[in-house]
């Protein structure tokens, strides 16, 4: 405190707040007298005790508003603020726990402490370290007879002081909460630079208690800005330097390094947090200058059960920015549903943790098959060819790779990975371009159980940064323009390079080692034990069509589930040619057994591919299963041209045609049908929570139009097929609000939301405990099943198929009941003048009215307004009301496929253009 | 019953009357000119003279009250004078002579200020915020309507939302006039999402008022076909019934905006029986969205519109069929 102006030594009893702050309940406002004890710098040696001084505190606590309701609480949350704010902060928890207790649920008692020298508590004149503030709290809570169960809730440094008392108090301890805190510093990373301006000669005591600056920075950076009410509420006990000191007192007190005197309370608090074995949750904002990822991963590290949610778009001020308090209340519910808060938590061995991954239908699935490498293993001394690769950057083409290379090859890179500190658990983000090295290097990190994150350009650079910064890569394993990129972009991690640099380059680039390097170490070197069935094995990310890209979490038993629903639907195996031409199964191949080529295109661009190109790749493997994703299997419709007569006799041996990823229009299917005469269309329905949901062939797609041309008002949408062998598939119908509330049932067309379960269904969402948590229903039936619920909705028919009828999201409220779109969209589509069609709502929902979205042929140049007779062509074409009919020269797409339209963009923009507003394009 | 039809000469009234009597009721109608209507009996006079009002309420059950100045443009006290004092006079009237129900028919305008109304209900009248002379003093006269609602005379307030039909002055005729004139500009796009009633949908929802004042009095309910339709497009249609074209040039909503406040003033200055081309408030109605939620008007009056848009559009061709 040496470092600090006088101010900051200014002494001031503590008060009530003034009562006209935004938020508070006056009521909630108590002081409370607590006796110091320990040593000032709160150690307890005992030579230097304080001699019991009593110092005051204010605090907020909806205790005596419970006590007025007439219900007994069922434990206490114990909230502590960080620096620069106070008890303010927790003042929508406080009132949102007495809500819920006043409406019958559980009931919180919330006590939310201003820590000493701050908020509206007394100002002791006095330094307090770390160790003390761990004190003080502990005689607080003696002064307040706290007994338990006690759930701790802390931000910023006080995460750190609320984790310090969980730590002392596990006879009380229920569960620990954070919002953004941390409690290391890695010695290799230097604290956070706005914190080192701060703690910067000079800068200091000016920056914290003479001037605001420090507490209207923090108070700055709301995600959005903060009402001017709720910044008065923040700056009304900071308002003059006597009242500041302890800000500048919190800062002084960061331990920087090994020296400073708080740096052994901070690492006793760091290690005893790896013991906590009770029920966590931390909720973060990414968008944090101070505490960003990196110390979330820290956390995580430590507390593996933890539950943790990202709210993409919040920062520090998480709690301001989004509703923690119905999250952490939420939160608390489950785990008092779960009974994870047990009588005597000291007690707890097992923690919540996520949910044990699978069932026992999952259990019998790992049974009966090895794991993803059982063949690497089978084979390793086989000639045969494992892999082709058509267009490989470097060396002649195409590369062949033989089971005993690619065995080998794996080999000696899981060994690699090992000695350069890769570990099971490890998460290694992949910035390598679909080839050998990409599949080598994959199944090297699954043998030894470190997690493959998955990322793809398809994302673009926003969506992939905030992909890689969302898994928190320990390794990144790329290419030049992977390695560059996560350079320029401040990705995480070690990073490996897949090809040879020059030192400076590898200096420039901050690459520590190249996949040459790990074959060389790796050569000798011994692998370690597999990892379990139920360790996590990848995370793979979803297209982000729909908001922010979400990353979706695998274990091995259930990437193994994926490869064996492939292997029985389709008749994939050993010896099996395959010609992968979409990314997510080519790296599937070598867990199948099969003979896998890629053929030559740029895989960011899908579209580039040739027909000519595939029927190289076709012949080059004898391929009777042929993959490509919509956007690629158009082009090779349209370059059909090129092939000879050596082309077709290799398309000719294709058995097996998939395509999958984004919806394919039947034509389309056909059209590719034709260049294979002897193979079966298939497009299967899935997600990247759930790979291969339903099946349906070309010819089923004909019986199923047949069938619904029968049918006198058909419900219309996109036939899916059936569900593929474990999968099953219940509809839960919508409620006249949109909301799928119903049962989940099989009968048929009953329209609603389509809910799934399989073993290969995804394990969770990565730091998304609300997401996941929304995603999931469990009533479906007794035996524990997790069914996940896709977001789209649809119907089966009476047959058994699923037909998709749009997203959730999109469904349309009128008054005379809930739209879905895609039927609408098809009746629209079937006029000629029109390419594609959306059909949309605006207005208030339950009073929504339809419009109706089209590209026309040919394209318009302008947005408008549908001409007198096409809008009477589209009206009568429908057979609900329209509002209105809008020409576009472009719908808006997703990034990934282009094809996924974005209706809920497209609402909005209508919403405005028929308003009144700009005509301007969508 | 025996029903007072005020204002019975206009398109509205005289359907209302119309439909009133087809439903069995005595009708007597009350404006000052006869009503055309075949089958009631016509009560010369004005509202604005309490000895005629008393000779029209004189033993009627129940009263649906059109009568009102519906003007863009005008002298400000006429519009007090008719729909204001109008009305108080009628009020007073009804209790003396003992009716028991009410039908105040007024505007959705009087209760929005010019922004945009996308799927609102009705909110309550605010004369406060009504723009122009018509809205503000149907405002006023619905707020003294619904006080006057109790036991003994129960009150309902009806708000059509653009009414229009076969022989409809106030819409179909401006705007096919001026059409033929080329003289009708499309504000902006005209894409404008707008709300319009046909005007038999209107008559009926009027009578199903009265049918249901009992259970619903006190209240106000917007009345509209429940197909709103971008403004072009229904003028477009209107155009084509008639057999005019359609309007093809362009204004900046703006600049009408700012040009209907200017010739406001100059009809403000030289008040004469003609009506400006342009007010604010057309420019407004004709460039911001304007439609309505209408499922509690149909829960609560137990109805629903029974001629479409696209019906009506062809009733008002065959209208305008040489």
């Amino acid at each position: 405190m040496d470092r600090l102006p006088a101010a900051a030594r200014a002494t001031a009893p503590a008060s009530l707040p003034p009562a006209h702050l935004v938020g508070l309940t006056p009521a909630d406002s108590r002081l409370v007298t607590a006796t110091e004890t320990g040593a000032p710098d709160g150690s307890t040696h005992p030579d230097e005790r304080t001699g019991g001084t009593e110092r005051t505190w204010h605090v907020l606590d909806n205790g005596a508003r419970l006590d007025a309701l007439g219900v007994a609480p069922v434990g206490t949350i114990l909230c502590v603020h960080g620096n620069p704010t106070w008890s303010y902060l927790w003042r929508g928890l406080v009132q949102a726990a007495t809500d819920a207790a006043a409406a019958g649920h559980d009931a919180w008692r919330v006590i939310a402490v201003d820590q000493l020298d701050m908020g509206f508590s007394e100002r002791t004149g006095v330094p307090r370290p770390l160790a003390r503030r761990v004190r003080d709290l502990a005689d607080l809570t003696e002064a307040l007879d706290l007994t338990g169960p006690v759930v701790t809730y802390g931000h910023d440094w006080g995460g750190v002081v609320s984790l310090g008392w969980a730590v002392d108090h596990p006879e009380l301890l229920s569960g620990v909460m954070l919002l953004n805190t941390a409690v290391h510093q890695p010695e290799d990373q230097p604290i956070p630079a706005p914190l080192r301006l701060a703690l910067g000669r000079g800068v200091l005591g000016r920056a914290t208690v003479t001037t605001p600056a420090f507490l209207e920075t923090t108070l700055a950076i709301a995600h959005p800005p903060l009402a001017p009410a709720v910044k008065a509420g923040y700056r009304a006990p900071y308002l003059d330097a006597a009242r500041r000191g302890g800000i500048g007192g919190f800062v002084a007190d960061i331990p920087v390094d090994a020296q400073h005197p708080s740096t052994p309370e901070l690492d006793r608090i760091a290690e005893g947090v790896r013991a906590l074995t009770v029920p966590a949750l931390m909720l973060w904002g990414p968008r944090d200058p101070i505490f960003s990822d990196r110390y979330l991963d820290d956390l995580v590290d430590r507390m593996p059960h933890a539950d943790v949610h990202r709210f993409e778009g919040a920062g520090h001020l998480v709690a301001e920015d989004v509703d923690h308090a119905s999250a952490a209340l939420t939160w608390l519910g489950d785990q008092r549903a779960a009974a994870s808060f047990t009588e005597h938590p000291a007690a707890t061995v097992t923690a919540t943790a996520a949910p044990a991954p699978g069932t026992d239908r999952d259990a019998d699935a790992d049974s009966t098959t090895g794991p993803m490498w059982q063949h690497l293993d089978a084979l390793a001394d086989s000639p045969d060819t494992a892999l082709v690769d058509m267009a490989p950057g470097t060396g002649p083409a195409p590369r062949i790779v033989s089971w005993r290379l690619l065995s080998r090859r794996v080999r000696e890179i899981a060994a690699g990975l090992v000695q350069v500190g890769v570990e099971p658990g490890d998460r290694v983000s992949l910035l390598v371009p679909p080839s050998a090295d990409l599949t080598a290097v994959v199944y090297a990190c699954l043998r030894i159980g470190a997690v493959v994150v998955v990322a793809d350009a398809g994302l673009g650079v926003r969506g992939l940064t905030r992909a890689v910064r969302g898994a928190w890569p320990d390794h990144v394993i790329g290419a030049l323009p992977g390695l560059t990129a996560a350079r320029a972009l401040g990705w995480p991690g070690q990073k490996i390079s897949t090809v040879p640099l020059a030192p400076a380059a590898a200096r420039a680039l901050g690459v520590a080692h190249t996949l040459h390097d790990l074959v060389d170490l790796g050569a000798e070197g011994d692998l370690p034990a597999p990892p379990e069935p139920s360790a996590t094995a990848a995370v793979l990310f979803t297209s982000g069509s729909t908001g922010p890209a979400k990353g979706v979490v695998y274990t091995h038993a259930q990437l193994c589930a994926v490869r064996d629903v492939l292997s029985a639907q389709y008749g994939i195996g050993p010896g099996t040619g395959l010609v992968a031409g979409f990314a997510p199964f080519a790296l599937l191949g070598p867990a199948l057994g099969t003979r896998s080529v890629t053929p030559d295109m740029d895989v960011t661009s899908p579209r580039t591919l040739t027909a000519p190109a595939v029927a190289a790749a076709a012949a080059a493997v004898d391929a009777t299963v042929l993959f490509l994703s919509p956007a690629a299997l158009a082009n090779v419709v349209a370059t059909a041209d090129g092939l000879d007569a050596a082309d077709r006799t290799a398309l000719a041996g294709v058995r097996t045609f998939l395509s999958a990823g984004a919806p394919v229009p039947e034509p389309l299917l056909a059209a590719a049908g034709r260049l294979m005469p002897n193979a079966t269309p298939h497009t299967p329905y899935g997600m990247t929570e759930g790979l291969l949901m339903t099946d349906i062939s070309l010819a089923g797609i004909h019986d199923a139009a047949t069938s619904a041309a029968a049918t006198a008002r058909p419900a219309g949408g996109v036939c899916v097929g059936r569900p593929t062998g474990p999968v099953r598939v219940r509809i839960s119908a919508l409620d006249p609000t949109g909301a799928a509330t119903g049962d989940l049932t099989d009968d048929a067309d009953v329209t609603g939301e389509i809910v799934v379960s399989g073993p290969h269904v995804k394990d969770r969402y990565d730091r998304l405990w609300l997401t996941e948590r929304a995603s999931r229903r469990t009533d479906g039936s007794s035996d524990g099943e997790r069914w996940h619920r896709t977001g789209d909705v649809g119907h089966l028919d009476t047959e058994g198929r699923l037909w998709v009828e749009g997203r959730l999201a999109h469904v349309i409220v009128t008054a005379d009941g809930v739209v879905t779109p895609v039927g609408l969209e098809q009746q629209v589509e079937a006029l000629s003048g029109v390419d594609r069609a959306a059909v949309v709502g605006v207005g208030p929902r339950g009073t929504q009215q339809l419009v109706v979205v089209v590209e026309t042929v040919p394209g318009a140049r302008r947005v408008s307004l549908a001409s007198v007779g096409l809008a009477a062509q589209v009206r009568s074409a429908v057979d609900r009301p329209v509002a209105a009919v809008l020409v576009v020269p472009q719908l808006p797409t997703d990034v990934r496929h282009n094809s996924k339209i974005d209706r809920a963009h497209l609402s909005a923009w209508a919403g405005t253009v028929l308003a009144g507003g700009r005509m301007r394009r969508p | 019953m025996k029903v007072l039809v005020t204002g019975a000469s206009g398109l509205l009234g005289g359907a209302v009357a119309a439909a009133v009597r087809d439903a069995g009721h005595d009708v007597r109608t009350f404006q000052r000119r006869p009503s055309g209507v075949t089958g009631v009996e016509d009560v010369l006079g004005s509202v604005t003279d309490r000895a005629d009002v008393e000779r029209a309420v004189a033993d009627v059950d129940a009263a649906i009250h059109l009568a009102a100045k519906v003007s863009f443009a005008g002298d400000p006290a006429d519009f007090v004078r008719v729909n204001v004092e109008g009305t108080r006079t009628l009020l007073r009237a009804l209790r003396r002579a003992g009716a028991g129900r009410l039908v105040f028919v007024s505007s959705p305008s009087v209760a929005h200020a010019g922004e945009s109304i996308v799927g609102d209900d009705a909110s309550p009248a605010d004369p406060e915020n009504a723009r122009g002379d018509y809205a503000r003093t149907k405002a006023q006269a619905e707020v003294l309507a619904l006080a006057a609602d109790s036991p003994e005379l129960r009150v309902v307030a009806v708000r059509p939302h653009i009414v229009w039909g076969p022989g409809d002055t106030q819409l179909v005729e401006r705007v096919v006039e001026r059409a033929r004139a080329g003289r009708l500009p499309l504000l902006d796009h005209g894409a404008a999402l707008i709300d319009s009633t046909y005007v038999d949908n209107a008559a009926s929802a009027i009578l199903a008022a009265l049918y249901r004042v009992d259970a619903v009095h006190g209240n106000a309910y917007v009345v509209t076909n429940g197909e709103p339709r971008p403004v072009a497009e229904l003028l477009a249609g209107i155009c084509a019934a008639a057999g005019v074209r359609a309007p093809a040039w362009r204004v900046p909503a703006r600049v009408a905006r700012a040009a209907g406040s200017a010739i406001e003033g100059v009809w403000r200055v030289r008040p004469g029986e003609d009506e400006p081309p342009m007010t604010r408030f057309l420019a407004e109605q004709l460039s911001t969205a304007h439609w309505f939620d209408q499922r509690r008007t149909r829960t609560d009056l137990e109805w629903e519109p029974s001629v479409s848009i696209d019906d009506g559009l062809r009733r008002l061709a065959a209208h305008y069929l040489p």
